[in-house]
């Protein structure tokens, strides 16, 4: 076999069902020997879509996602997307080709330091120098990209080395002897943690995107009812607890709602699992949960006591911490005066919009809510459409709300859905986007119409860059710098590409739309005027407590 | 405060890249980096002086560099009893008249003289930063051309 073959039959035993790619000149030996496989090959329009393709594949199902490009710009093109996954823990591998290993270092024709490039990016990544390691180098990246915290690992490989001749070796174990996460919550932590709990008159549990990455929602649900706890959860911790539970209080943070504020804020115990307190989570640090002993429990040592000065700091994975904790919990305080007051709050506190006859983006997410019977995938882009689909769509199930949280990538919503939809065929998937960011991608249409990725794209098209414009708004004195779109007729757009496009103006038209879109059998575009000036409220300012909350009728 | 700590590593191409990637992307700030194999020519040793202005940074440094896939294994000397060494070359003045005062000067620091040309000489010295800097204090009397340091090295 030569390297090539070795790659993919290594992928194969991997498990990889679908790669996304783009070819060029120094992957010409691997593009060879795919045309042959037996694997799904997706052929992107840009590499970034390749990359939050397989990114929004390994958000969907749990496995990881696979990318390939070629050297120089086709590697560099896939960086944002490396980066996004990398914020967001998510398993994928990346692999690119570089050029042949005499000419590394010389400048040569579409050679790019790509290790070196990807190097803060990626969990971990190789340079394959000799085929005899390729085989070795493949068992090992996707072993660390889906162990411990995941992350994106890439294999940069040389053409020469995709020719190299060897007798296949498919190496049975893998052994890394300075890579081995925790997985079991040490057990005396465990019993101060439930020591902890047990005394708790306020406790409220702050659930991240561990929750999901970890499976840990069936233990998440259980805990929370076992002690009555009050759940919030970050945007990477949607759909790791149900929505429409009576202990749910939704997102909290920036955008979060007003009650999860509150509560986090007078709360004396928080449980954060699987969360990094992120400063659009907990706003100014000095001032966040003042009474608050924390209980952190995450599989990344570095994530704790990194913000906030943590009381018992449990490493581990999620899922089995959650059920130690379970089992070791034998009594808790009597509640109800706490669970009385937070109520209180949702009831003061609910989220709301002005309805007025103009179509308002938040009634657009219901009215998809309300027609997938929150059963779909929903992908965003990043801005205001990101925020109203974590505020006002119940995700009642894990992997279903996808989204760049850490590095907040415009043009991710698109690509993602089509690789989300590969991983998922029987879902429906939307993508709720603005006009802005769908326009960073939007090359991938062609991607989804030529192989019936059948996605539905919402674009809340007010006509801005919404969320830098509210910023102007509220911080600015209203100087709209560069915030205002001339937009293409997508629904031509979508046409153009093969897709279906739907103009809806009236909000009336607006149910109807989504069923339409939802029955047909092809990609559709969905173009919703909305109220251009329309804010995401709760808002906390940048570096405010996080009760501070403004604006709007929350 | 300073803090010496030793990361062992696996002695593959890219791994210093790695170490001084995660400093500098983290806003750490490297004193001192010594990089040398071990017994074991699998596995080298870095010696890392950071400043650290509080615990929370240092724990933050020790973490971070935990992560990394091919650290395997991070110690702060600061904590333990240790034994630390830096090596310098100092090229001074070394003129007749002054040649007694400056052996004798030496031979209190355990320094000598490894080279000599002409109206210069270049010093050889081992010893703990204080001891260094000392011994840097009373050369600059005699007149100090240039200076190179190895950085510490530290074993506990």
């Amino acid at each position: 076999m030569n390297g090539a073959q070795i790659l993919i039959e290594c992928l194969k035993r991997e498990g990889t069902q679908v790669i996304f790619g783009y070819p060029g000149g120094q992957v010409l030996p691997l593009f060879d020997k795919l045309y042959d496989a037996d694997v799904d090959f997706i052929l992107v329009r840009h590499e970034q879509g390749a990359a939050h393709a397989a990114d929004g594949y390994a958000r969907a199902t749990g496995k990881p996602g696979v990318c390939i490009a070629t050297s120089g710009p086709g590697a560099t093109n896939l960086v944002t997307g490396i980066a996004t996954a990398f914020m967001d823990s998510i398993p994928m591998i990346a692999i690119t080709g570089q050029v042949k290993t005499f000419l590394i270092g010389n400048d040569a024709f579409q050679e790019a330091d790509v290790t070196g490039i990807t190097r803060p990016i990626t969990k971990h990544n190789f340079l394959v120098k000799d085929v005899k390691d390729l085989a070795r180098i493949v068992r090992e990246a996707f072993y660390i990209a889906t162990t411990g915290r995941p992350g994106p690992v890439l294999i940069d490989i040389p053409s020469d080395v995709q020719l190299q001749e060897m007798d296949f070796v498919w190496p049975e174990e893998v052994k890394i002897r300075s890579y081995n996460p925790t997985y079991f919550g040490h057990p005396g932590q465990i019993k101060r943690a439930a020591k902890l709990i047990s005394a708790a008159k306020k406790p409220i549990i702050y659930a991240g995107g561990g929750i999901i990455t970890s499976g840990a929602h069936h233990e998440l649900k259980t805990l929370a009812e076992k002690i009555n706890a009050p759940v919030t959860w970050t945007l990477m911790g949607i759909g790791g607890f149900p929505g429409e539970h009576k202990l749910s209080l939704g997102m909290l943070g920036m955008h979060g709602t007003a009650y999860a504020n509150h509560a986090i804020m007078e709360s004396d115990l928080i449980i954060a699992v699987g969360a990094r307190f992120d400063d659009r989570v907990t706003g100014r640090l000095d001032a966040f949960a003042p009474y608050a002993k924390v209980i952190h429990i995450d599989i990344d040592p570095s994530s704790i006591s990194k913000n906030v000065k943590v009381d018992v700091p449990v490493v581990g994975d999620a899922k089995n911490i959650l059920g130690q904790l379970i089992e070791e919990i034998k009594e808790t305080q009597d509640i109800s005066d706490w669970l009385k007051t937070v109520e209180e709050w949702k009831k003061k506190y609910p989220l709301r919009y002005a309805d007025k006859g103009i179509i308002k983006p938040q009634y657009v997410i219901e009215q998809i809510y309300e027609a997938t019977r929150g059963e779909a995938v929903i992908t965003t882009e990043v801005g205001q459409n990101q925020m109203w689909a974590a505020q006002w769509y119940k995700y009642n199930q894990p992997r279903t709300f996808i989204s760049s949280g850490g590095l907040g990538t415009m043009g991710f919503g698109l690509p993602a859905a089509m690789g989300a939809k590969l991983g998922c065929p029987d879902k429906v998937v939307f993508d709720i986007a603005g006009d802005g960011s769908i326009q960073m991608n939007i090359q991938e249409l062609a991607t989804c119409v030529c192989n019936k990725i059948n996605v539905k794209v919402a674009i809340l098209n007010n006509g801005y860059l919404g969320m830098v414009r509210q910023w102007q708004e509220l911080f600015y004195k209203r100087r709209y710098s560069h915030t205002c779109l001339y937009n293409p007729d997508f629904v031509k757009l979508a046409e153009s590409f093969g897709a279906v496009g739907i103009l809806i103006t009236k909000k009336e038209d607006v149910r109807s739309a989504i069923e339409k879109a939802i029955s047909i059998d092809n990609v559709v575009v969905m173009d919703f005027r909305v109220d251009p000036e329309e804010n995401v409220f709760p808002m906390v300012p940048a570096g405010e407590a996080i009760n501070r909350i403004i604006g709007g009728l929350a | 405060m300073k803090h010496t700590i030793s990361v062992l590593v696996e002695n593959k191409f890219g791994v210093l890249a790695r170490v001084a990637g995660l400093f500098s992307a983290r806003g750490y700030n490297i004193s001192s980096l010594a990089v040398s194999e071990t017994l074991d020519p699998q596995i080298s040793c870095m010696t890392i002086v950071v400043q650290a202005e509080d615990e929370k940074i240092l724990e933050q440094i020790e973490k971070q560099l935990n992560k990394l896939i091919d650290v395997i294994s991070v110690t702060d000397f600061t904590k333990k009893e240790h034994v630390e060494r830096e090596l310098v070359l100092v090229k001074i003045n070394y003129l007749s008249k002054q040649k007694a005062q400056l052996d004798k000067f030496l031979k209190k620091f355990l320094a000598k003289v490894v080279h000599g040309k002409e109206n210069t000489a270049i010093i050889e010295a081992v010893g703990e930063q204080e001891q260094i800097r000392q011994l840097l204090e009373g050369l600059a009397k005699f007149g100090v051309h240039e200076l190179v340091r190895t950085g510490k090295i530290a074993m506990a």
